[in-house]
């Protein structure tokens, strides 16, 4: 079984609608949307969702305002300024809470109770271009990483089980707790990225990430033409590095104008950006070792 | 005042916006990055950079000839990143979240304050405008403890200088950007008017709107894609305090580095009146005053 990742460092550089376009033009897959805090590749293959589960990880402290006598240690010994005194009596702000347990812990009068801590959803659904499997973090919470490792898991199992040779992902922005969960394990990591001081540098970044790993990548430029001069720097050093870069695509409203329809950019009739994403999902297979 | 440029989908604008705020804002003024895993501000405003330092986070060290091997530590970590089973106790520093729970629960002492790396802090100024950033090591999996860090610096910088700070935010909407705006006074959500874009702006309006702060949006290719951005922002009474027109002459001048307010005087006006509609929404009375005075 083979995993192949789309990342980017940079936001908005096109993974999802690439990886749209890819979960058509592959053969047998499971697709995975390991972006569980905004996800949006669910906008362009409308699941129907056939499994949902709840995402439970970690706890949160509540003080009880009962048993609560006003000590404050907690609110001394919180290492993340959860814990304020409002007037009322201390409480604790779910946004700053971590989950520690140290308050819970050295409370003298055993008034935080640590229940579970309901995260978001998961779920299996049904596209046009096969099981899909993806989540949605709720606004806010965090543990998007182990979020991450949870859809990789069902991901794969479900390759397994049904004899599915791929699993397509579409990853997060940045290079932090989930795009490294979602490089753990993956064959292959494909980078878009696009001619802009900040596109490269968050590439050279996201490849460094790569390169930590020990995570294989390749990359794709989107918007070569918007400029030509970092084109080239971002050839460069992908030659430097021995990054085989896959495709230069052109900066084109097909893609908003496929997503507004709902559709991947491949089920428009056939263009120039169209063509050189096939050669492209060609050469990933080749590159992640497919069909062999 | 401190104005948190945030947007839920990435490559929205966000920095073009804060680059562009910071360069027409008048009085003083910090640029400060804030998206430590992909920071580009500095790409943008050019600073010339002062000082730097490395910022770390406490973690456990064990001085395994006290342990007793009781395992309070571990039992009561939360993160798996203490690890006791018979003989042998085992640190994992980059689970840790750096809560002192082990250091303060270990009953012989065996436990004391270690440093995990967490990347760079850098300061400077660019032009007249001030300029702060984190960079986060790579590997590093969290971002949340080095923004901490980023944003008490911040806070001795404002104390010092008195001006205002606009904070360039990571994407997405989970604990980093939660982190990046929660101590903001003002969050201006930018977003395109894409289906993806008004999807992750949904997000971030539910992720932000808990906190209570007063919140803008800010329409970036404004003339692509339809028209539900500007339902839901009229059904959440939500104002767009600009808009910033769909120009390939304008991804084209981002491309190559420049400050969109300076491209041209007709973008400039339109960051100006940005920066005003920003300082109402911070203090409402503002106006009001103005027109009694």
């Amino acid at each position: 079984m083979r995993e192949i990742i789309i990342i980017s460092g940079k936001g908005g550089t096109g993974k999802t609608s690439l990886t749209g376009a890819f979960a058509h033009l592959a053969a047998d897959k499971i697709i995975c949307d390991l972006d569980v805090d905004a996800p949006d590749l669910h906008l362009l293959l409308q699941p129907t969702k056939e499994r949902l589960e709840e995402f439970y990880v970690g706890h949160e402290a509540e003080i009880d305002a009962e048993k609560c006598d006003g000590c404050g240690l907690c609110a001394t010994m919180c290492q993340f300024g959860a814990i304020r005194e409002n007037g009322a009596g201390f409480a604790v702000d779910p946004v700053r809470c971590e989950g520690c347990k140290v308050c819970v812990a050295f409370c003298p009068a055993a008034a935080i109770r640590f229940p579970e801590r309901h995260c978001g959803h998961w779920y299996v659904s049904a596209t046009r271009f096969g099981p899909l499997v993806h989540a949605q973090l709720f606004p806010g919470a965090e543990n998007s990483g182990r979020l991450v490792m949870v859809l990789k898991q069902q991901a794969r199992e479900l390759a397994k089980a049904r004899g599915v040779d791929l699993v397509l992902c579409d990853g997060a922005p940045g290079i932090g707790c989930p795009v490294i969960s979602s490089l753990s394990g993956a064959h292959l990591a494909v980078a878009v990225t696009e001619p802009t001081p900040s596109g490269r540098h968050d590439l050279e970044r996201v490849a460094a990430l790569c390169r930590h790993f020990q995570t294989a990548l390749a990359v794709i430029i989107n918007k070569y033409d918007l400029n030509p001069d970092e084109t080239a720097r971002i050839e460069v050093f992908c030659h430097d590095e021995s990054y085989p870069v896959l495709a230069q695509l052109p900066h084109d409203p097909l893609v908003t104008t496929a997503m507004i329809q709902g559709l991947v950019v491949t089920e428009l009739p056939e263009s120039d950006f169209s063509r050189e994403l096939g050669q492209a999902w060609s050469r990933i297979e080749e590159l992640a070792g497919l069909g062999r | 005042m401190i104005v948190a440029i945030a947007s839920g989908k990435g490559g929205t604008g966000k920095t073009t916006v804060a680059a562009s705020l910071a360069t027409i804002w008048a009085g003083e003024v910090l640029g400060v990055d804030l998206d430590v895993e992909e920071p580009n501000l500095h790409l943008f405003l050019r600073p010339a950079i002062a000082g730097s330092e490395m910022a770390h986070m406490t973690v456990p060290t064990v001085a395994e000839a006290q342990c007793t091997y009781c395992g309070a530590c571990s039992e009561l970590c939360q993160f798996k990143a203490i690890s006791v089973f018979n003989q042998v106790i085992i640190t994992f520093p980059e689970m840790c979240h750096g809560c002192g729970g082990c250091i303060a629960i270990c009953p012989e002492k065996a436990l004391s304050a270690g440093q995990r790396e967490l990347g760079e802090i850098s300061w400077g100024q660019a032009g007249g405008v001030g300029f702060l950033a984190g960079r986060l090591r790579i590997g590093e999996a969290m971002s949340p403890p080095l923004m901490r860090r980023v944003k008490a610096r911040l806070d001795q910088m404002l104390a010092a200088t008195g001006g205002d700070a606009i904070i360039d935010a990571p994407p997405g909407v989970s604990c980093p950007a939660v982190n990046a705006v929660m101590d903001s006074d003002v969050i201006l959500l930018v977003t395109e008017p894409t289906p993806f874009g008004v999807y992750d702006f949904q997000l971030a309006w539910e992720a932000f709107t808990p906190l209570g702060k007063p919140m803008g949006a800010v329409i970036n290719r404004a003339g692509l894609g339809n028209d539900a951005i500007y339902r839901f922002c009229q059904e959440k009474g939500l104002p767009i305090l600009a808009e910033i027109p769909y120009d390939r002459a304008i991804a084209e001048a981002y491309a190559r580095g420049r400050i969109i307010a300076t491209v041209s005087t007709g973008l400039k006006a339109i960051f100006v009146s940005l920066r005003d509609q920003i300082r109402d929404l911070a203090q409402p009375n503002r106006s009001r005053e103005a027109a009694h005075a």
